[in-house]
């Protein structure tokens, strides 16, 4: 067996897999350095772990979005950073009214709904806009066309965001519903992270009932499965990838309030990240699979929150936070290379890949 | 068809998307910035221009479903179509002086932006007017098909052409100033901003009798040189490439400084784009992380020929040294990054490049390798390339070192396009697995593309870091990726002439109309869209993929009838 796996080795797998080992040591001799030093307390390790929840819950539900579309399209929304930017984007000018009424320090609670409100509708319609422009006309066309009118849908959306609106930081008005923090011995908590969490969580859970139990969901589930076939069955193939569109969009717009929430201010640019993240935690947990998607994004969080403290401090690198994106996209690469399936993920078959 | 509904429908809903369209480019701000460029000095300015054009397109469209035949009822429908999306933008004239707060919001919804669309009018007046010029403007289209097809075509792109050479006034003034007898003809032609009123005249009557003369004849010429003996062919084809090569070459000192930059830039994204297009066009790789090859060459020569004390292993050694390590060392990046991807396909590809790029572009600017890469602030003192004692400092010396590059690079990737190489990049660009079953390495195969194409970047990032003497890792992001891919779309993917059209287009034009510059990135998008939706083989297409793409075409409509 393995005078047979010998035979069919090459070069270049030789080069990937020590460029592997490479990874893993860095990573594993990193952590045992940092912890050896215990620069950092409990305390410390438990804020990093619980922001990279936060952030990586967020993360999760922009990722939803991309794995839908992909599961039904089989392929990679790239505007779909756009579409999570343009809901908090817009409802920050109702926010900015509500504020000048008076109505947020009167009623937060109305405000922070009616902000979600706003945002997932906006993105909804965002998302669904882009579909039928950019995406319908092209749906038979070579893989190619419709990734590059998705980059292009990207930069317009991005940049008419910027134009339209005008370059500067658009800066939530301060709402102080979740100020407070429960403290459990040397551990807090704040209300703002508790929220973020069970808020994401929800949605999710409410995706996962949606898909599994409605007839839409249903309709979804066999589009993505077979289109040809489910258009033959009566399921009104249009409507169903428009409803996923949708779908993606309510939840892109949702993340977008919870990461105002936590980060307060917009610009037509603060898309391009969280997408980038969000699109990796879909590949971390198989894309097309909806858990997947919700475990790569906690995974993702943690990993971006922890890596730079706990992988490269203790090997003296100077500002290692400066690289946490850089630590996101490598994991990126190691999991295409090294399980294109993803953790949870099918084996992806060439009609899939 | 006598359905009074379904006959006003298509009317009213172009109307109503032309209407939302123009109102939209009025709020991005393009008219308020185009209206300071005049094309015809005092008549009308590019931002009117703009919504002209905007009026007439919407009536186009409003009519472009149906049958040539010219008809009353299209010319109907068409102004119908055109007076509905007046009445969008009237109203947005309404609101803006009605409501001069909504800038709070749009901030292009100033007061300049009402004052334009005014036409120094007063506001019931104007509206009244922007309707009935909305209706003729819109019936245009229609009106058109009732000319025979040749005289037809001629106005139309005589009206461009007009467009054009307005918008281009700068660049062709100090053209034409440059020599003695012209001079006269520059002051005829132009005013201080835009055309004369008379020049505008003179260009439109010259293209449409140049246009009518080559309906009639041209075809007579092309048969004619189609005919001649083999020799005299090559000769003729000779004569122009030679003149081609004489005015290229006598470029700089005609254009002088400013358009001299414009060109080097040019020259640099041509370098880049035949680049990308080996890996995109004809391998059909999907290459987002292109930047990485770029800054690679760039921070190679960067630290080789830098005399900053700053950086660990500043080489103080001449660019001529630094050039071919750089090249070299792009190339072998472009073999170390391609090895991990090779199994990786189509939008996961794109996916795992961009975040190589970014990888690469973080690690310069983090504060890690700072002794190495000088962080954030830059790696500064990069000699300019000297040839003997002669600094090439100025565009005007760059130049030629641009275009010697890119004439190489281009030959080059001419010569491997019908090579063996090249067929088999393009068998793999159509169906890696039957390529592989056809016998094609694809491992080797997909390597040399990575390499090839990263060398080229390497040399764009090279000369591009002795042009600006500093390197900052941030000018290293995606949209530089994203930049030499719209151009090498927009040209045609896997067109050797189509990349230098799509730099022309994308970079050099943004440069000349510096108040288009605003909105270049957003007009990128736009394009790459649009392309794909209508014209997705490019400007100037390549053979092979231009049928790869009617393929589709036919599939599509054979799955529409069906």
């Amino acid at each position: 067996m393995l005078a047979k796996k010998l035979k069919h080795l090459e070069l270049t797998d030789v080069f990937i897999y020590l460029l592997g080992l490479a990874i893993v040591a860095v990573v594993i001799i990193g952590s045992i350095a940092t912890l050896i030093q215990a620069k950092y307390a409990l305390r410390a390790w438990f804020d990093l772990v619980l922001f990279g929840v936060t952030l990586g819950s967020i993360y999760a539900l922009i990722a939803l979005g991309y794995t839908l579309v992909y599961g039904i399209l089989r392929m990679i929304n790239f505007a779909h950073s756009e579409v999570f930017m343009s809901g908090p984007y817009i409802a920050y000018f109702v926010a900015d009214a509500m504020s000048k009424a008076g109505l947020v320090e009167q009623n937060p609670l109305l405000t922070v709904i009616i902000i979600f409100i706003v945002a997932m509708l906006s993105s909804t319609l965002i998302a669904i806009l882009v579909e039928r422009v950019a995406y319908r006309p092209l749906r038979h066309a070579p893989r190619l066309v419709p990734l590059i009118t998705a980059i292009g849908a990207s930069f317009f959306l991005q940049y008419t965001f910027f134009r339209l609106f005008g370059p500067n930081l658009k800066v939530y008005p301060a709402i102080n519903l979740f100020d407070a923090s429960i403290a459990f011995g040397d551990f807090k908590i704040t209300y703002l992270q508790i929220f973020v969490i069970t808020a994401a969580g929800l949605l999710m859970l409410a995706l996962h009932q949606f898909v599994q139990r409605t007839k839409i969901g249903k309709a979804m589930r066999a589009v993505s499965e077979d289109r040809e076939t489910a258009a033959l069955m009566g399921i009104n193939v249009d409507n169903t990838i428009v409803m996923t569109f949708a779908l993606g969009g309510a939840l892109a717009g949702a993340a977008g309030v919870l990461y105002i929430l936590v980060f307060n201010q917009v610009t037509a640019f603060i898309g391009f990240v969280p997408g980038i993240k969000a699109f990796t935690a879909d590949v971390l947990g198989g894309i097309g699979n909806i858990p997947g998607a919700m475990l790569g994004g906690l995974f993702l969080g943690v990993i971006e929150s922890l890596g730079p403290t706990l992988f490269l401090d203790g090997l003296g690198i100077a500002a290692p936070y400066q690289l946490k994106d850089a630590i996101a996209f490598t994991m990126l690469v190691l999991v295409l290379i090294f399980r294109p399936a993803g953790i949870l993920g099918e084996r992806l078959t060439e009609k899939k890949a | 068809m006598n359905q009074p509904k379904s006959f006003w429908n298509p009317a009213l809903k172009l109307g109503i998307i032309g209407g939302i369209a123009v109102v939209f480019i009025a709020l991005l701000g393009m008219i308020e910035a185009f209206a300071t460029r005049d094309i015809i000095a005092d008549v009308i300015d590019m931002g009117r221009v703009l919504v002209f054009i905007s009026f007439f397109m919407t009536g186009h469209f409003a009519i472009a479903r149906k049958s040539g035949a010219a008809s009353i009822e299209n010319v109907l429908q068409a102004g119908v179509a055109g007076l509905v999306s007046a009445a969008f933008l009237a109203a947005l004239m309404w609101l803006l002086s009605a409501m001069p707060t909504m800038r709070a919001v749009f901030v292009n919804a100033t007061p300049v932006l009402l004052k334009t669309l005014l036409f120094g009018l007063d506001i019931t007046i104007a509206s009244i007017g922007l309707l009935a010029l909305g209706a003729a403007v819109g019936a245009l289209p229609a009106g058109l098909r009732f000319l025979p097809e040749s005289p037809r075509r001629a106005l139309i792109r005589a009206s461009t052409w007009v467009i054009l050479v307005g918008l281009l006034q700068e660049l062709l003034v100090v053209t034409f100033k440059t020599t003695e007898s012209l001079q006269g003809l520059a002051t005829l032609l132009f005013a201080k901003t835009g055309l004369s009123i008379a020049g505008a005249v003179i260009v439109f009557v010259l293209i449409v009798a140049f246009e009518l003369w080559r309906d009639r004849y041209g075809k007579t010429v092309r048969v004619r040189y189609d005919h001649l003996p083999t020799i005299q062919r090559r000769a003729t084809n000779g004569v122009i490439l030679l003149s081609l090569l004489a005015i290229l070459l006598a470029l700089p000192s005609i254009l002088g400084l400013f358009f001299s930059e414009v060109l080097v830039q040019v020259g640099l994204y041509v370098l880049m784009g035949l680049g990308l297009n080996i890996v995109v066009g004809f391998a059909g790789l999907l290459d987002l992380g292109y930047v990485a090859f770029f800054a690679i060459g760039a921070y190679t020569v960067g630290i080789l020929t830098s005399t900053s004390t700053e950086i660990a292993f500043a080489g103080g050694l001449p660019f001529w040294v630094g050039l071919p390590i750089a090249i070299a060392i792009a190339a072998f990046a472009g073999l170390v990054l391609g090895v991990p991807v090779l199994k990786v396909r189509g939008d996961y590809l794109a996916i795992v490049t961009l975040g190589f790029g970014e990888i690469i572009r973080l690690l310069a600017l983090s504060d890690f390798l700072k002794p190495y890469f000088a962080g954030a602030r830059g790696l500064e003192l990069i000699p300019k390339p000297f040839i003997g004692s002669f600094e090439l400092d100025g565009p005007q010396q760059l130049y030629y070192v641009l275009l010697v590059g890119c004439v190489i690079v281009a030959f080059i990737s001419l010569r491997l396009k019908t090579s063996r190489v090249g067929r088999a990049w393009m068998a793999m660009r159509e169906d890696e697995d039957v390529a592989q079953a056809m016998g094609i390495n694809l491992v080797a195969t997909k390597l040399l593309a990575f390499a090839m194409g990263a060398s080229f970047a390497g040399i764009g990032g090279a000369i591009n870091a002795s042009k600006l003497a500093i390197i900052y890792p941030h000018s290293m992001n995606l949209l530089v990726s994203i930049n030499v891919l719209a151009l090498i779309i927009i040209g045609g993917m896997g067109s050797i002439p189509g990349v230098i059209v799509g730099a022309l287009v994308l970079v050099g034009l943004p440069e000349l109309l510096r108040e288009f510059a605003d909105f270049r990135l957003l007009v990128y998008g736009a394009v790459l869209v649009l392309m794909m939706l209508v014209r997705p083989e490019g400007l100037l297409p390549e053979a092979r993929r231009a049928l790869e793409l009617e393929e589709f075409k036919e599939e599509e409509k054979a799955t529409s009838a069906a």
